[in-house]
């Protein structure tokens, strides 16, 4: 064999080897979308949304009301909570302190709070507010759920404002306009499709968290509204449901891991969506 | 020429000095304005900052109330917390020893199986696809990695267990495990779970992290760098191996070691598959335990004061070992410039 072949039979197995690779990839996310769809399909019913989780030992029913309801208190409270600081920290590292060797800090230290692990951050708030309360709390559910949500919300609303033109910016400070009338009324609604887009990438993140409910908001059997009791959970629920014997919760778990799934999706592809109407505004400029 | 603003034909009205009082009281009303204007701008500028700050205390907040959980657990155990691998709620001993092993070797397995799968997909999504179907298979490949942890633990537990335990692990304990030296690590009974399914299921996860870092600095390489390696006739192989990598291996070991971070920290997905044994065992196929694992395990179940700081030391323990994973990533990445990780 010539070196020329060897070269090409070298070339043509690696890119084959990245084409399977590419496939392998596609494949395990095929093979999870179909054990969801096929199990969760099949433990869907009118009762997961009607009725709130079935008691210890019995075999048969129940829903899901109380835990779908719990996420999206959570989810929500946690967001609440989690925007507007990370809105405006997004902002100081943006404008206010662009080039201050605090922000270089600040931005750092954000970025390792993004891949934290959460259990961590579970872990930091059951000392935090748990302990001192003396109870497993849906609030403080909310507020782990806040802190994992905080960095991905600073870090999209700091790129997204960075990319407002500065000639943006400097008509509106040539006419006299303070900064923070020029970040609310110039940069925010120019940045604004970007900032949303970071809040629905940062709601995904949360409306999935497992780790740091464990041990904050815990689980509830019953239908409870209070911020201060434990409160049932989407992620919980599928965690104890899916370990327990029962073929009921089993059929549950997949009901709840397809209906969590599902909305997560749902969610990015929206994100995505904007992000990709963003770049066309952008382009036509 | 008309005057736009009304606003601007009255101030140019009081300024006759006939009407002198009104001028004055103008004056006076744009002063107030303009004080509430710097006050306004103080208030904003101080809650950016107070929000910026805030980001701050959270991480601080996080060392030291770890720290204070984790107080009688090494104050007790000292060194031995790390060195010892009893884990005994009963008689109150606690050694991390199997944890750490465990978190080290899934981490381990998950990199020896992703690595060469991410490569190969920024490879494929930045050489070799087709326009066409770049951008269908790039997203599908981000879209597993917004899919929550636990639902890679469910499917591990329900779907990849049973499926290693019938095929592979009896055929790697047949086949392998009479092998001199590396035999051990194949050796022992077909469970399903155990460490090699949970370095599976990590690996799932965090290739698509991983294979997107490597895409985005791929293309950042410059075409005519590339362009110089095709007019030399190199092949396209060539080029990525001789020219696209190397240019590009701050961020890919940035962009692997973002990767293992993650794998190290993984709760959900391992709990399901690792077996939940405190128990250090030289083959893949058995069962053991993750400092996180544990952690989300028997937290709620503590019994002892001692039993929840030993735990909470656990968790120390791990933020030491990712934080120091994480912060070298960043690093790393942060000399490529930020826009090179929007995606990470």
């Amino acid at each position: 064999m010539t070196r020329r072949t060897i070269r090409k039979l070298v070339n043509l197995l690696a890119l084959g080897m990245s084409a399977v690779a590419t496939a392998i990839g596609l494949i395990f996310l095929g093979a999870i979308l179909w054990t969801l769809v096929k199990d969760g399909v099949a433990g869907m019913s009118a009762a997961v949304f009607t009725q709130s989780t079935p008691p210890p030992g019995s075999t048969s029913g129940g829903g899901l009301l109380n835990a779908i309801y719990g996420s999206a208190i959570m989810t929500v409270l946690g967001v609440l909570i989690g925007a507007p600081i990370g809105v405006l920290a997004g902002t100081y590292l943006a404008e206010y302190g662009r080039n201050s060797p605090l922000s270089s800090v600040i931005r750092f230290i954000n970025d390792v709070l993004l891949s934290a692990p959460s259990i961590i951050i579970g872990l930091f708030v059951y000392e935090l507010i748990v302990v001192p309360m003396g109870n497993f709390s849906a609030i403080s559910g909310a507020v782990a759920l806040a802190i994992i949500a905080m960095p991905v919300i600073v870090r999209t609303t700091e790129d997204m404002l960075n990319l407002v033109p500065q000639g943006m910016k400097d008509a509106s400070t040539a006419m006299g306009a303070y900064p923070w009338r020029t970040i609310t009324s110039i940069a925010y609604p120019a940045a604004r499709s970007g900032m949303v887009t970071g809040l629905l990438l940062a709601v995904a993140r949360i409306s999935g968290e497992t780790a740091p409910l464990l041990f904050t908001a815990l689980n509830n059997q019953f239908w409870s509204t209070s911020l201060k009791a434990p409160m049932a959970n989407l992620p919980v629920v599928i965690f104890q449901f899916a370990l327990s014997p029962y073929d009921n919760w089993q059929q549950l778990a997949w009901a709840g891991a397809l209906l969590i799934t599902f909305a997560i999706l749902v969610l990015s592809i929206m994100a995505r969506v904007a992000v990709s109407r963003l770049g066309a505004g952008a382009g036509r400029k | 020429m008309a005057v736009a603003d009304p606003r601007l034909l009255r101030w140019s009205e009081t300024s006759e000095p006939s009407n002198r009082a009104e001028a004055m009281s103008s004056a006076e009303a744009f002063a107030r304005h303009l004080a509430g204007q710097r006050l306004r701008e103080r208030i904003f500028r101080g809650s950016t900052l107070a929000a910026a700050i805030l980001l701050l205390l959270l991480l601080g907040g996080v060392v030291v109330s770890l720290l204070h959980g984790a107080w009688p657990a090494f104050s007790r155990f000292r060194l031995a917390f790390i060195t010892k691998d009893v884990w005994n709620p009963v008689t109150d001993q606690y050694g991390a020893l199997s944890a750490i092993y465990g978190t080290l070797v899934t981490s381990a397995l998950a990199m020896i199986f992703a690595l060469p799968v991410s490569f190969g997909i920024a490879v494929f999504l930045t050489e070799l696809a087709p326009p066409w179907l770049k951008r269908p298979v790039g997203v599908a490949i981000e879209l597993l990695a917004a899919i929550p942890s636990i639902i890679f633990g469910i499917w591990g537990l329900f779907v990849l267990a049973p499926a290693l335990q019938n095929s592979v692990e009896p055929w790697m304990d047949g086949h392998l495990g009479e092998l001199p030296l590396v035999g051990a690590l194949f050796r022992g009974a077909p469970y399903g779970i155990g460490f090699l399914t949970a370095g599976i299921v990590l690996a799932i996860m965090i290739v698509p992290f991983i294979s997107a870092v490597m895409r985005d600095v791929f293309e950042t390489v410059p075409d005519v760098l590339k362009e110089s390696g095709y007019g030399l006739g190199a092949t396209t192989w060539e080029v990525i191996w001789r020219v696209v990598v190397p240019y590009s291996r701050t961020g890919m070991i940035g962009g692997i070691m973002l990767g293992l971070g993650r794998a190290l920290g993984e709760t959900m997905a391992v709990t399901f598959v690792i077996g939940n044994a405190h128990q250090i065992s030289a083959s893949l196929l058995s069962p053991g335990t993750t400092i996180s694992a544990a952690i989300a395990n028997e937290f709620t179940e503590a019994t002892t004061p001692l039993y929840t700081s030993s735990l909470i030391a656990l968790g120390v323990l791990l933020f030491v070992i990712t934080f120091a994973v994480i912060a070298a990533a960043r690093l790393m990445l942060l000399r490529l410039g930020r826009r090179a990780l929007a995606s990470a």
